[in-house]
């Protein structure tokens, strides 16, 4: 099974939220994060995470800073925001309901 | 060993495939430096992951490009995203209907002769009064022009963005509105000037700030109604100092021009002084206004970022200097003489520190991490207020003893307004090179401000006059 373009797009900002509500994070981590969590289903392309990071970051639901990793490279990490996790409340809440619907139109 | 010698030249060739892939993505004017690091970082965990994993590098380094995605798709997300990036460039053709980024030929041409016509309705407006029998020389006790000065040319600016941006019917009535109310607030004041003692002060504190509050005016409808957008008035701010870098440009030019004029006219004796003075300068003070706002809109890419230029130029020459200033004092042991009108020099320095710093966040990538112009920047905003608290200490105890005059209010005022700016960055600055703060707070700030210097500029213009009895 793979997921349709516009639902991966769409579900993007819950759960790059919700990834970030776990912890402060970069790219790569949470790209990583998804394919586990989605047990390889959920199949983002790369490059397309960062736009994504930059709006919320502009819409000021992650905010970012650089830090030095192990590596000794300078590496951005992303920080989820108070408006981010009001933001993931809701978001959670809209899938749900769409679920919901879902589930009970199949009984 | 066997191994050491196959890997080392093999991550040398791996190097230069990514550094090609960076240069291939710089080229997109869509990402940035700061976006490519990011990528590069990407691209290099995934390529350690893939070789950890039994990989070649070189299978490793296009499994990892791969995944990245193609650039073309990459720089369309990006240029997406970040479409202020691309304030500057013609490419994407205005279908995010902001409408300054243009469109078709014929849309400029359109553009342009609107602007002209309303430079020249300005240049008209400005000379209108002559019909009345109202003129700059024969000022009358009523001091027409001063306290209308603002109203010859900021709505025709501000008409010029109504028109072509989506405001909307109630957007361009409610500005059309607040110009017309000004107006006719500002010609009910019962100024009148003496032949004795000149304009009263508070006339003169009119002229200055109601133009720097009606800018605002012109600030909404640049924006086009999205005003709350907070990039939208961060675009305003960039607006507003390429239009005075234009403006000053165009006003060296024309006086040129007149000096020439009226030389060339003075070798066959004839003297056109005074209609240079009384039609030329006037009218193209006026239209070159329009001309200004149109041109900074017109040929973004031609005299990009003049202003941030100057500040990176400026903002360490005034650091400098005012620290030698604070040095200077503490050596010689000098105190700052109290005078009257030292604290408006200390309000124009505050003024230029405030300006040197918007100029450069303006211009600055929000995401980039700190660097040395940030540090400077600390610098000059802290030694700015370290001087003008010596010069409010030296003053403070002072000031009203020489009594409460409408210009040594307005003069503290608008030392206070200042500094409490300057000191709301400073923290937000150190807050920033420390890493406890995202640099979009400043900008914040910054933007949140120009109410703040928009309800000053009223208040003193629209206010001071009713509370000192039009003195």
């Amino acid at each position: 099974m793979s997921i349709n373009k516009d639902l991966v797009a769409a579900s993007s900002t819950a759960l790059v939220l919700a990834i970030l509500a776990d912890g402060d994070s970069y790219g790569y981590a949470i790209l990583k994060r998804v394919r586990e969590m989605s047990g390889g289903e959920l199949e983002w392309s790369d490059g397309m995470l960062y736009p994504v990071l930059h709006r919320l970051e502009r819409s000021r639901l992650v905010e970012s800073r650089w830090a030095r990793a192990e590596s000794g490279r300078q590496r951005k990490y992303y920080r989820i925001t108070k408006a981010g996790r009001h933001q993931l409340a809701d978001e959670r809440r809209q899938w749900q309901t769409v679920h919901k619907t879902l589930e009970k139109l199949r009984s | 060993m066997d191994r050491n010698h196959t890997v080392v030249p093999a991550a040398g060739a791996l190097e230069t495939r990514i550094e090609e892939w960076r240069a291939h993505l710089r080229r997109s004017r869509a990402i940035s430096g700061t976006d490519s690091a990011e990528l590069e970082d990407h691209l290099r965990e995934d390529i350690a992951s893939l070789r950890a994993g039994g990989l070649s590098d070189d299978e490793a380094f296009l499994v990892g490009v791969r995944r990245l995605g193609a650039i073309d798709a990459l720089t369309r997300e990006f240029a997406r995203e970040h479409s202020d990036r691309l304030w500057k460039q013609l490419v994407l053709s205005g279908d995010d209907g902001d409408g300054s980024i243009g469109s078709s030929a014929s849309g400029r041409v359109r553009k342009m002769w609107v602007a002209l016509g309303l430079a020249a309705a300005a240049a008209a407006a400005i000379k209108l009064p002559a019909l009345f029998g109202i003129s700059f020389d024969a000022e009358p006790a009523a001091a027409f022009y001063p306290r209308n000065i603002g109203f010859f040319t900021l709505p025709f600016i501000a008409a010029y963005f109504a028109w072509d941006r989506p405001l909307g019917r109630t957007g361009r009535f409610g500005l059309a509105a607040a110009f017309a109310a000004a107006a006719v607030v500002v010609n009910l004041f019962p100024f009148s000037v003496s032949p004795k003692d000149g304009p009263p002060h508070t006339l003169i504190l009119t002229m200055l700030h109601l133009p720097i509050a009606l800018w605002l005016g012109v600030g909404v409808a640049y924006a086009g109604g999205r005003w709350r957008g907070s990039d939208r008035r961060m675009d305003f701010i960039r607006f507003t100092g390429e239009f005075f870098i234009y403006y000053v440009l165009i006003a060296l030019g024309g006086g040129v021009l007149m000096a020439l004029s009226a030389g060339i006219f003075g070798a066959i004796g004839v003297g056109i002084e005074p209609l240079l003075e009384s039609w030329v300068l006037p009218c193209g003070a006026a239209g070159a206004t329009v001309v200004a706002a149109w041109l900074v809109e017109a040929k973004q890419r031609v005299i990009e970022n003049m202003a941030p230029v100057l500040t990176r130029i400026f903002a360490p020459l005034f650091a400098l200097l005012l620290i030698a200033f604070v040095v200077t004092m503490a050596a010689t042991g000098r105190a700052i003489d109290a005078k009257r009108e030292v604290l408006i020099l200390f309000d124009l320095i505050l003024a230029v520190v405030f300006g040197l710093l918007l100029y450069s966040a303006s211009a600055r990538d929000a995401a980039s991490p700190p660097g040395p112009g940030d540090w400077i920047q600390l610098t000059l905003v802290g030694a700015a207020l370290v001087v003008d608290g010596l010069a409010l200490r030296a003053i403070g105890s002072r000031i009203f003893e020489f009594g409460f005059t409408p210009n040594r209010v307005a003069a503290l005022g608008e030392n206070i307004v200042l500094l409490v700016n300057l000191g709301g960055s400073a923290v937000l600055y150190s807050g920033f090179l420390r890493g406890r703060a995202a640099f979009s707070r400043l900008c914040d700030w910054q933007q949140f401000y120009l109410y703040i210097l928009a309800a000053w500029a009223a208040i003193v213009a629209l206010l001071f006059p009713l509370a000192f009895g039009f003195e």
